[in-house]
């Protein structure tokens, strides 16, 4: 069994598509899954935003090394997701400052959205899901 | 949009997260242990009365009676049953549970 | 009205598989039609037909496998998170079907609503 089984994507419905990202990477698996569904949508031709807030925004962060606790570095396939075509990826400013953390810290090219601009954005997706 | 939260307020941070990126009109739904955040004299009172100026608060009946705070509901908060959750998911375009 | 549902927790330790439940059931009768349940993450756990709760007890699983079977709902176990955690088809209660991430994504593209879950 595979994952593309039973998709259908000819239905040519294009929806808004918010994967909102609010835990921190390895203390649970949420970022990791999540980011499992995010590589799926793809290839359904959707408007997908990915988006980082609160603990979330540290699963951007450069300079991971899991050697030390076993597990798959999966920090690096966020890089890949231009590959994909999920270009629009946005963290939170307030998140952000809240830990001390700057666009110079993150591994990818991101929009910083203020919360208002965050709210907005959120506001007018047709499905959110959040991990 | 309709947001749904279902953390308590003195145990996580959802609830803060959610009522921070809320857009006026939009309404909130507290389900679980996020109900304990709309009872008299929480730690969470004073931000729900704040909020519910410019979002519509619900929380959910069976969860708050479940938790015996049926009869702590701080005014101006909506309880709903089941039915009425489906109401509010039937009712907003798309909903966002804060986990 | 179509819905859709993700539950991302197991039975019993959290609340999500019961709320969802609950929504599931409340929505059908309010005539509204729940196409499929997405069980992920964790959720995965709900479906085992190898759980025995004590009779005094509800049987979660037993009543997923009901209400797919009254109404007719998709019990769908995503196949990538339930090989992580040896849900396989041997112990996959009645109703309940393996399949991929795209079920889920699926539901987000063609339901009315997709409502998530989880802790």
């Amino acid at each position: 069994m595979s994952e593309m089984d039973d998709m259908d994507e000819g239905s040519g419905i294009i929806k808004k598509f918010m994967f909102l990202n609010r835990k921190a990477p390895h203390g649970t698996v949420y970022a990791l899954e999540g980011l499992e569904v995010v590589l799926i949508t793809a290839a359904f031709d959707q408007d997908v935003s990915m988006v980082f807030t609160d603990d979330g925004v540290y699963q951007l962060i450069k300079g991971v090394d899991t050697k030390g606790i076993e597990v798959k570095d999966f920090s690096k396939t966020y890089r890949a997701l231009d590959g994909y075509d999920i270009e629009k990826l946005y963290v939170d400013q307030k998140s952000m400052d809240a830990r001390g953390l700057t666009e110079e810290d993150l591994i990818v090219d991101v929009t910083v959205l203020s919360v208002d601009e965050m709210a907005n954005l959120m506001a007018e997706q047709d499905v959110v899901i959040s991990f | 949009m309709l947001h749904i939260v279902n953390k308590s307020a003195t145990d996580r941070g959802s609830l803060e997260s959610c009522l921070a990126m809320a857009t006026k009109g939009s309404a909130v739904l507290l389900i679980e242990d996020a109900v304990y955040a709309v009872t008299k004299g929480g730690a969470a009172a004073a931000k729900i009365q704040a909020a519910a100026a410019d979002l519509k608060i619900y929380a959910l009946g069976p969860d708050l009676a479940a938790r015996g705070m049926s009869g702590r509901v701080l005014d101006g908060v909506n309880v709903v049953d089941y039915g009425g959750f489906v109401d509010l998911v039937a009712e907003h375009k798309s909903c966002q549970s804060w986990l | 009205m179509q819905f859709g549902i993700l539950i991302n927790e197991g039975p019993y330790t959290h609340q999500a598989s019961d709320s969802a439940f609950l929504f599931a059931r409340a929505a059908i009768e309010k005539g509204h039609k729940v196409q499929r349940v997405f069980f992920y993450h964790d959720g995965v756990y709900n479906a085992t037909r190898l759980a025995t709760p004590p009779q005094d007890d509800r049987n979660v699983a037993a009543r997923w496998e009901k209400l797919a079977a009254d109404h007719g709902v998709d019990l769908v176990v995503c196949v990538a998170a339930a090989q992580r955690r040896g849900i396989t088809d041997g112990v996959l209660g009645d109703n309940f079907r393996i399949s991929g991430l795209g079920q889920l994504v699926e539901m987000g593209i063609q339901y009315d609503r997709l409502v998530t879950f989880g802790d």
